[in-house]
């Protein structure tokens, strides 16, 4: 009994480290994305850089914008990987940025997000807005 | 009476206003502008702090830049014009007290941009104005609510809770004026 107790105990701690994550969604990334809204938009910078041509921009390059100087020294390239580690913990991954936001703790969140921002991305219009990459 | 209670919109807007500014300046400036002690509190930490209050201050001042372009759009009926300006009011007030706050704490207050970049070509309608409004407040919620947990100190942390409800309130009521559930949802992030 003991030992059955313990294997659907041992059971069920598996299938809590191995919750399937759905597949990134941009429909709901872009709903994520209205947080964002305070202090980014897509096609124009505002009190955050633009986000159009993210994807492959080197972190703190976008021309005349403010960045602070840790995200100018960070030498971050944005893609997936770099961008759900950030939005988990902006602070963490460059202290001293600008973005003094605590973070998006949720994985599906991020992904959703970060699906959304990969799907503009890809837009012509986005396209026309993005400043070129250095 | 609460402003919910009253079924004059006229009537419901002054009870609101009324209030709202009141509370808001009177606990914000308290909080943040008025803790002497607080400045000279401040630890190691404050670096961090002084950062968040900038972020702040510079959404706080392209918010005053918004609504002034929203006024001066002639797309404002009166009532809505009012609602605006007054929406605007808090949000300088939130910027004058971030500012006095960031130079407390030693810091150098982030200033206006001379020019703002806002989508003028997507505002043709008082309800495009509104919507742009309101995607600015359901930003600067989000913004607040995440900025909350960043503060070095709880004081601080409170007085941006405070704005932050400021904020919501913002939303809400431009929710409703473009027809929408005022609150969509229990829970905001």
């Amino acid at each position: 009994m003991k030992r059955c107790a313990l294997a659907l105990a041992g059971a069920l701690w598996l299938g809590v480290g191995t919750v399937a994550q759905a597949a990134p969604d941009a429909r709901r990334g872009e709903q994520i994305y209205a947080r964002c809204m305070a202090c980014h938009a897509l096609a124009y910078d505002r009190v955050g850089p633009r986000h159009c041509g993210l994807f492959g921009r080197v972190a703190g390059s976008v021309p005349d914008f403010g960045y602070s100087p840790a995200m100018k020294k960070s030498k971050i390239t944005w893609n997936e990987r770099t961008l759900d580690r950030f939005l988990s913990a902006p602070l963490k991954m460059v202290p001293g940025s600008s973005m003094t936001y605590d973070g998006i703790p949720s994985a599906q969140e991020r992904a959703d997000l970060i699906a959304y921002l990969r799907h503009v991305d890809q837009t012509q219009a986005c396209r026309a807005q993005a400043p070129p990459k250095r | 009476m609460s402003f919910f209670q009253t079924s004059d919109p006229a009537a419901a807007r002054r009870l609101f206003l009324g209030k709202s500014g009141r509370v808001l300046s009177g606990a914000a400036v308290a909080m943040l502008a008025g803790k002497e002690a607080l400045a000279a509190k401040a630890g190691p930490s404050s670096a961090s702090d002084l950062q968040i209050l900038n972020t702040a201050l510079s959404a706080e001042l392209e918010a005053i830049a918004a609504y002034q372009l929203g006024a001066e759009s002639k797309l404002l009926q009166p009532p809505v014009l009012e609602l605006a300006l007054s929406f605007q009011g808090h949000h300088k007030e939130h910027a004058a007290v971030l500012a006095k706050t960031v130079e407390k704490l030693g810091g150098k207050p982030a200033q206006a941009k001379t020019k703002y970049a806002f989508p003028v070509d997507r505002l043709h309608t008082q309800a495009d104005v509104l919507r742009f409004a309101a995607s600015l407040e359901q930003g600067a919620v989000g913004a607040y609510l995440g900025a909350v947990p960043l503060f070095s100190h709880g004081e601080l942390a409170k007085a941006a809770a405070s704005i932050l409800g400021d904020e919501a309130m913002h939303w809400a009521i431009l929710r409703q004026a473009l027809g929408e559930v005022a609150v969509p949802a229990a829970f905001v992030s």
